[in-house]
């Protein structure tokens, strides 16, 4: 008797425990993230953690179309400086508060008002916020802005419960209470963050796995031999170097998609004494530079084909791209004739870049390119918080720099090129892109809006006060019992749909 | 010995200001500006603003100085400006980490280096000591990072035997712990398992040379009772110095160890704070290492005393 029961026990137990065992999905990431508080957080992989942690009031699809998440629909007012948005009445916070109107308002003003608040600039156009009904709100722009609904396809969307966050105030990414599918369980700096299911969410049963960990490895070799050895189920950010020996290995899979951002070069044509060369004066200069630039050969050598050649803020697959300006092929015999025209024959120029091996390797590639144009080349690898500093005061001829990318063309453009823009480190200005960039954000019609952008562009090829290089991949790899895993450009992992097989 | 202690420990204090005003002026003189690495991509003008004012990063550098200081002294080190965490709460997340590690190393290290060492002293060039100085040799030009690489894709990736990363606190799971600190531990020891053998060695030389146990051995004690009654134990004494400053440098951080198998603690902790000018984290964990090498330091001088009767006259 005593035995049965044991036995009935025991068996109980692992009936119990084992499938809460093996739904548990354990993700390496490339970095720890940072404060968990989607009103303060910055880095990129504090998102991935939110994909599942807080649900946005809109979401992107793998086609970057805007999608309803917690905003059911939305619409414009005609001079698109009024959006009224009507919100799922089924959202629960995890904490069991209700999700409605009075919760969206109280966190945009939270976003807008909070000391350390990181959204203000971009919920900076929005003017108020109503409750027009019980799951009703409407957003009253000072000026008309269509990317705010980028912008709440992400951070500045993210809802977290109204009570959780008066009680916490600015700590409350030590432990945030939001809507997602998945809810926050604990958190060990620099080694791991992990969530639970959330059985009180509205789409609950598409959510199969029980649990997720994320585990920051910042070594990727480490990562990926973590993930050979089982004790990782999926990697983010696999390094281009790596992907041929995962693809060799039958036990595991990988998925590659190209991301919303852009490689480029800056050049400094008019910040402080630097600018002071024949690049930063002269714009045939530049051109010569940009076309004695093979980008294919950068990607095929360097990144071993995983990621596009570029000209552009967009990749070659986004509609914003401008089929017009088709990524340049190398033109030595034009550059020199560029060179000649400018009246230089050879310019002695200096690269900074962030010392990371493969962008070194890239830019390498770049100084023996060029070289054949006249152009002398000396690169310097500079720390990355140095880099960043040296950038923006002014302190560099060309450097070299990465943009994660927005999800809205405004937001991979016009911060670093108008005339007041916040990351112009250039210093380029030129008031009839202004106007056109300005313009593009009030146009709510994408065709009429895609002919500004269209019209911006041909200023920036001509002028390349940035020279595009490429877009930036992401490149993820799995074990083979991981399922239903779909990459998006924001290269976010949405656990919608996955799970793992035993 | 109570007022040597307390003596030597009023001592420090000094010593630890001189350290404190040091990080605290190096760091200063960092090129790259910890606001525009914590403001985010954005790099949004009102954020920067913010978060200078929150710092005190528009003040003159005495004045960080003496509000740093000032906090201190309320036993406050401030607060990371990257996590929002307070520095003392990190400390106290990441050095036990980094002393499980430590004293696991140590251990390591000792049951290698100290019977090795003996060993190669008494059979001194015979073939065993030629072989014990070579692995000494390999154990410290070896880069740890590519031990660490090679040992992961060894024993976790081909074998299977150990997870290949991780962190598990001892008390809670300590199964767990061990499978998770063993590999690391033995990396970090490698070094120190050749650096004490050598010592051993040389010390054992030294005191096997000695008069007291020629007279020993004359006596007709047995090699066993010469060799570690008589001459082990007057060999230890060095031996027992450079072991108390290695833990001292394990505290300080095993960098490259911690980041190749992910252990979250001090060398990790420190390395990331650097990168971010997370100056405040950088000041606190510079200080606490401080604190831990003068006690190791301390410890070292303690034990000699206790292990030498000959010193005891000396206090």
């Amino acid at each position: 008797m005593t035995f049965r029961r044991l036995a009935t026990c025991l068996l109980l137990s692992t009936a119990l425990a084992g499938p809460a065992l093996s739904a548990d999905l354990r993700i390496g990431l490339l970095d720890d993230a940072d404060v968990l508080d989607p009103a303060q957080s910055r880095t990129y992989v504090g998102r991935i953690v939110y994909a599942a942690l807080c649900d946005k009031l809109v979401d992107i699809s793998t086609d970057l179309q805007i999608v309803p998440q917690l905003a059911t629909d939305w619409t414009w007012s005609d001079d698109a400086r009024s959006l009224v948005m009507n919100l799922r009445q089924d959202a629960r916070f995890h904490d069991g508060e209700p999700f409605n109107a009075e919760a969206v308002v109280y966190n945009i003003e939270r976003m807008k008002t909070l000391p350390e608040s990181r959204r203000k600039s971009e919920l900076a156009s929005v003017e108020s916020v109503a409750a027009t009904g019980p799951y009703q709100v409407t957003f009253k722009l000072g000026k008309p802005d269509v990317s705010l609904l980028a912008q709440l396809s992400d951070r500045a969307g993210m809802m977290v419960s109204p009570k959780a966050a008066a009680a916490s105030g600015a700590n409350f990414g030590a432990k945030p209470v939001c809507s997602g599918p998945y809810r926050f369980v604990e958190r060990i700096q620099q080694d791991r963050i992990v969530l639970e299911k959330f059985a009180g969410h509205w789409d609950a049963a598409a959510y199969p796995l029980d649990r997720v960990t994320y585990l920051p490895i910042p070594d990727s070799t480490v990562r990926l031999a973590n993930l050979r050895s089982g004790d990782l189920d999926m990697v983010e950010r696999v390094s281009a170097t790596d992907a041929a020996s995962v693809a060799a290995d039958a036990s595991l899979k990988s998925e590659t998609v190209i991301g919303l951002g852009y490689q480029a070069l800056y050049v400094n044509v008019a910040n402080g004494a630097r600018a002071d060369n024949p690049l930063g004066k002269d714009k045939r200069v530049r051109q010569a530079f940009s076309l004695a630039i093979d980008r294919d050969a950068i990607n095929q050598v360097v990144y071993e084909g995983t990621q596009a050649a570029g000209n552009q803020p967009f990749p070659p697959e986004s509609p914003w791209f401008d089929k017009t300006f088709p990524v340049p092929a190398r033109d030595i015999e034009k550059a020199k004739a560029l060179m000649a025209e400018a009246g230089v024959t050879s310019v002695d120029i200096q690269l900074q870049a962030a010392n990371v091996p493969v962008t070194l390797q890239a830019m390498q590639v770049v100084q023996s390119m060029v070289a054949e144009a006249g152009f002398n080349v000396s690169l310097q690898a500079t720390e990355f918080t140095t880099l960043l500093a040296a950038q923006s005061s002014g302190d560099f001829q060309i450097s070299r720099s990465d943009w994660s990318g927005r999800l809205d063309p405004d937001g991979n453009i016009h911060q670093f090129i108008t005339c007041k823009g916040g990351q112009n480190d250039v210093k380029y200005c030129n008031p009839k892109l202004d106007a056109l960039l300005d313009e593009a954000r009030t146009v709510t019609d994408p065709v009429a809006r895609k002919a500004k952008y269209d019209a911006a562009n041909a200023i920036m090829q001509d002028d390349l006060p940035i020279i595009y290089l490429g877009n930036q991949s992401y490149i993820y790899a799995f074990d083979k019992n991981v399922t239903g895993f779909k990459p998006y450009p924001d290269g976010l992992i949405r656990l919608r749909g996955m799970d793992k097989a035993e | 010995m109570t007022s040597y202690i307390a003596k030597r420990l009023l001592v420090a204090i000094p010593t630890l200001l001189i350290v404190s005003v040091f990080v605290f002026l190096l760091q200063k003189l960092l090129p790259g500006d910890p606001i525009l690495a914590l403001a985010g991509e954005e790099r949004d003008p009102a954020t920067i603003e913010f978060l200078r004012a929150k710092y005190h990063l528009n003040d003159p550098i005495v004045w960080q100085y003496i509000y740093w200081f000032r906090d201190l002294l309320h036993g406050d080190l401030g607060i990371s400006l990257r996590t929002n965490q307070p520095v003392t709460e990190l400390i106290a997340e990441k050095l036990p980490v980094t002393i499980q590690l430590a004293v696991l190393a140590m251990i390591i290290a000792m049951g290698i280096g100290i019977p090795a060492g003996i060993l190669a002293a008494v059979r001194k060039n015979s073939a065993l000591d030629v072989a014990a100085n070579l692995v000494a040799l390999s154990g410290l030009s070896v880069p740890n990072f590519w031990l660490g690489i090679m040992l992961i894709l060894l024993v976790s990736v081909n074998l299977g035997w150990l997870p290949a990363s991780g962190y598990a606190p001892l008390f809670s799971d300590p199964v767990r712990a061990l499978e998770t600190m063993i590999m690391p531990a033995f990396v970090l020891s490698t070094p120190l398992a050749a650096t004490l053998m050598r010592h051993t060695r040389s010390a054992m030389l030294g005191a096997l040379k000695a008069d007291y146990v020629r007279t020993a051995r004359a006596k007709g004690l047995s090699p066993r009772v010469v060799v570690l009654e008589h001459g082990f134990r007057n060999a230890l004494l060095p031996i027992v110095t450079l072991s108390a400053l290695l833990f001292g440098d394990l505290l300080a951080g095993a960098v490259l160890t911690e980041q190749i198998f992910t252990i979250p603690g001090f060398g990790k902790l420190i390395v990331d704070a650097v990168f971010n000018r997370d100056y405040a984290v950088v000041q606190g964990v510079v200080l606490c290492t401080a604190v831990g090498f003068i006690l190791m330091n301390l410890l070292a001088d303690v034990l000699y005393v206790l292990l030498n009767p000959r010193m005891r006259a000396a206090l």
